[in-house]
């Protein structure tokens, strides 16, 4: 097993670093290897200082890494950025005209290969060449993600480029060759996400556009027409999640993706899904707040938001991935919850996975299962009572014009048969109804994953995108013998003690690790359970966790 | 055959000699008319005094928040455009709370009929000035009168090129039910500002008054003439033109997506070997 490579391609938005990024990443992929693609940029279409790290190896790739092995630089200020990061066999791959004196640069004539709109993949053939990348896999690739008609020019500057970098002095320890490969799948955490709903049987969607959420909705988008979706931009976030309700009434499954300042506008129709029992899955990709605050960043600052928004008591499941398939298959779990229990289920991403391109094993997808809303009306006996009082609390849910039977859904306190009431005999039993599919849910809970000694000096606490960054951390600190675990939360609400109190009992110390500033995972724990958490390692300075940021961070 | 009688009688929430019943009633006429029954009808409504109307009948019912009637309506429709989809509200929550989805329920051009009680006042929350209340209109919360020019929906929906823009009154029983007849029959948004007194809030605007000024477009009036529905659109005052101020042909909203060719989104399945080729796409 050799090291993990880190390749980082700095430069101004607009200088295509994401469309070689990608095509980079996809072409290691193919060649056997597993990736992690973290991206960071700002707020802004042109110019800036954008970054596409691909951390690469032959083992599965966990998390970000901050010394870099190889520097792309587009730009010359990417190299007075990132220089310092460089690791001891790092090499900086740049302009020849910039003229650098230093051991490990590699100046590359870029106007002797073309335009200026082709040096972005000069310089990732020069990368690809140093890590033995074989050529023609990343042409092909080239062609696949730009088309024929636009590949052709860069294909060029890419057969160009072999002659030249054999005659140059430096050479680069290549990727260790994976033979026969097995096909996996390249997906950044959004996509994963939209792709689960779709199987899931999400049939309408409604947005409003907000970083970094906007992505969910355009991959629903880019497959709407194939999948026979409705997905649709509404005038605002407050109309994006009322249509959504409507859809789910009249019986099409529904997702409404926002960021927390969409959401606030939400909320209220958050309270109406609750009390009208109607399904909606509801995403919040975060970002840092208050109000605008960093619109590209990432920051895990919404749990106590989203664990009370909307006014009112009811239940609510909570979900938040920690890896690309979790993006996937949680996606799926919360469609079920939500016409299960019909009511609001939320996902927390982040900026920091949503777009984090990583590799994963194929999805056999033809033996999914997928929602089909509501109940047969044959098995309804009349007079049919939307919201029937039940043992579990879940009312027969009957879809309007499918059958004579009316379906009245009200956002009043209601009656059994749907129409508002003000009999305050039948306000608590209506409470409680709704309430009482809490024991459901509660029962559906993912447990937290534990990973390492139960009786280890350090117990790692976290939940959602820090997952891999924890997880590599924990991984460290036991190769050099101190002895470390995590426990890790992809579902934060509900929560129940048992599944995890124990390992929090029994470590000598734990220490949560949250991208916010004020630990609001170890806030709910307390509140929970009483077990104070009082080690933190929290980051808010909008970029993500990373193994490295952890370990300088222990006491 | 469909009666009146399947529409139901209720108990209703409303003050004597309210506005609201004359339009629940015409309503009831007009679906009675259409020959619909009740299970292929959806209301959906605000909060207000006006939007607990669809209570008191029978029919399918989502009676969502205040201001948010169109959007919901929407969401039902294109999951479903086999309903027939009313959105029935008063004027403080589809022009106030609601007017952004009011502007975008006009530009989509989706086929909904949208109701709205205008009684130029609040009734619900007792008494407070509404998007349509004339300006120097006293409430106890504007004692000095409203200081903002009243709202004017036959305008701006007429401005934005509306599918159907019609403007009804309660004293005009016959008049009413065709024009919601011909709302629901409209292939698009179709918006009926319909005149009603407040009998305990709106002591300016009263029955009488109303009755004095509402007169019918004469039945040369062509309402495909835009540059005409835009000046009869302006008249209020002495006279208070009624009937179908405005209306054209273009397509609804549900007609340009494409799944609804294939039917409902309702009971559609997911085509998995289709996804499957969409997630190799990744590879």
């Amino acid at each position: 097993m050799s090291k993990p490579i880190h390749i980082l391609i700095g430069g101004e938005a607009g200088q295509g670093l994401q469309t070689i990024g990608f095509i980079f990443s996809k072409a290691l992929v193919r060649s056997g290897y597993s990736v992690h693609v973290h991206q960071t940029y700002e707020s802004r279409v042109r110019g800036g200082h954008n970054t596409f790290s691909i951390r690469v190896g032959t083992q599965k790739i966990l998390a970000p890494e901050e010394r870099i092995d190889l520097l792309i630089a587009l730009n010359e200020e990417s190299l007075a950025i990132h220089r310092e990061e460089l690791s001891p066999i790092g090499f900086m791959i740049g302009n020849s005209d910039w003229n650098r004196k230093e051991k490990n640069w590699i100046g590359v004539p870029f106007k002797n290969f073309g335009e200026e709109i082709y040096w972005n993949t000069a310089a990732m053939a020069v990368a690809a060449g140093l890590l033995g990348l074989d050529q023609q896999r990343l042409g092909k690739v080239m062609r696949e993600v730009l088309g024929e008609e636009k590949a052709a020019a860069n294909l060029r500057v890419l057969e160009a480029i072999s002659p030249w970098l054999e005659a140059q002095p430096f050479k680069m320890d290549p990727l260790l060759p994976v033979t026969n490969p097995s096909p996996r799948l390249l997906m950044n955490g959004h996509e994963a996400l939209a792709l689960g709903a779709i199987s899931s049987g999400l049939k309408f969607c409604a947005f409003y556009p907000m970083s970094p959420s906007t992505s969910i909705a355009q991959t629903l988008i880019d497959w709407a027409k194939e999948m026979d979706l409705i997905v649709l931009q509404a005038e605002d976030e407050i109309s994006a999640i009322n249509m959504a309700i409507g859809a789910s009434y009249a019986g099409a499954p529904s997702m409404v993706p926002t960021s927390g300042g969409g959401f606030a506008l939400m909320v209220e129709a958050v309270s109406l899904s609750a009390i009208s029992e109607t399904p909606v899955v509801i995403v919040i990709a975060q970002r840092p707040g208050p109000a605008t605050g960093l619109a590209t960043r990432t920051e895990q600052g919404e749990l106590g938001f989203v664990l009370h928004a909307g006014h009112g008591e009811f239940p609510r499941a909570i979900f938040a991935p920690g890896t690309i398939e979790d993006c996937f298959y949680l996606t799926r779990k919360a469609f079920e919850l939500s016409e299960k229990y019909q009511g609001p289920i939320f996902i927390l991403t982040d900026h920091y996975i949503a777009d984090s391109y990583r590799d994963l094993d194929p999805i056999p997808v033809e033996t999914l299962s997928f929602v089909q809303p509501g109940t047969d009306p044959n098995q309804i006996e009349p007079p049919y009572l939307r919201y029937r009082i039940t043992e579990s609390g879940v009312s027969p849910r009957l879809l309007p014009g499918l059958s004579q039977h009316l379906v009245v859904a009200d956002s009043h306190e209601h009656t059994e048969d749907g129409h508002m009431t003000e009999n305050l005999k039948i306000r608590p039993k209506m409470v409680d109804k709704r309430l009482r599919k809490a024991q459901g849910i509660g029962s559906e809970v993912i447990p937290p994953t534990f990973l390492g000694n139960e009786d280890s000096e350090i117990l790692f606490v976290c939940w959602g995108s820090t997952q891999g960054s924890v997880q590599e951390a924990t991984l460290e600190l036991s190769s050099e013998g101190k002895g470390a675990s995590m426990l890790h939360f992809s579902q934060v609400w509900p929560m129940v003690p048992e599944q995890f109190l124990p390992y929090l009992k029994r470590a000598q110390k734990v220490i949560c690790v949250e991208s916010n500033a004020t630990g609001q995972l170890a806030q709910l724990i307390r509140r929970e359970t009483g077990f104070l958490i009082d080690h933190k390692i929290l980051r808010y300075d909008g970029l993500p966790i990373t193994p490295q940021y952890i370990l300088r961070n222990l006491d | 055959m469909v009666t009146l009688k399947d529409y139901g009688e209720y108990k209703t929430a409303w003050c004597p000699g309210c506005g609201n019943f004359p339009l629940l009633r015409a309503i009831k006429l007009a679906l009675v008319k259409k020959g619909l029954e009740p299970h292929q009808v959806l209301f959906v409504s605000g909060i207000g005094q006006a939007a607990k109307a669809p209570h008191y009948l029978n029919a399918n019912v989502f009676n969502g928040l205040h201001g948010r009637s169109l959007p919901v309506a929407t969401g039902a429709k294109l999951a479903n455009p086999n309903l027939v989809v009313i959105a029935e509200s008063g004027d403080g929550c589809i022009y106030g709370e609601g007017g952004n989805h009011f502007l975008g329920a006009i530009r989509r051009n989706i086929d909904i009929t949208v109701i709205v009680h205008d009684n130029q006042v609040y009734g619900l929350t007792k008494g407070q000035a509404s998007p349509t209340s004339e300006e120097g209109f006293v409430t106890k919360a504007q004692p000095d009168g409203v200081f903002e020019i009243p709202f004017n929906p036959i305008a701006i929906a007429v401005a934005m090129h509306a599918g159907f823009v019609a403007r009804g009154f309660v004293g005009m029983e016959d008049h009413l039910v065709d024009l919601i007849v011909r709302a629901i029959d409209h292939p698009g948004l179709s918006l009926i500002d319909v005149l009603q007194p407040c009998v305990s809030f709106n002591r300016i605007n009263t029955f009488k008054w109303y009755r004095d000024r509402c007169k019918p477009l004469p039945s040369s009036y062509d309402p495909y003439d835009w540059e005409k529905a835009m000046k009869v659109a302006q008249q209020w005052g002495d006279e208070i033109p009624v009937g179908i101020i405005y209306k054209n042909d273009r397509p609804p909203y549900e007609q340009r997506f494409a799944p609804l060719k294939k039917g409902p989104l309702v009971g559609q399945k997911v085509d998995l070997s289709k996804l499957r080729k969409i997630i190799e796409t990744y590879a």
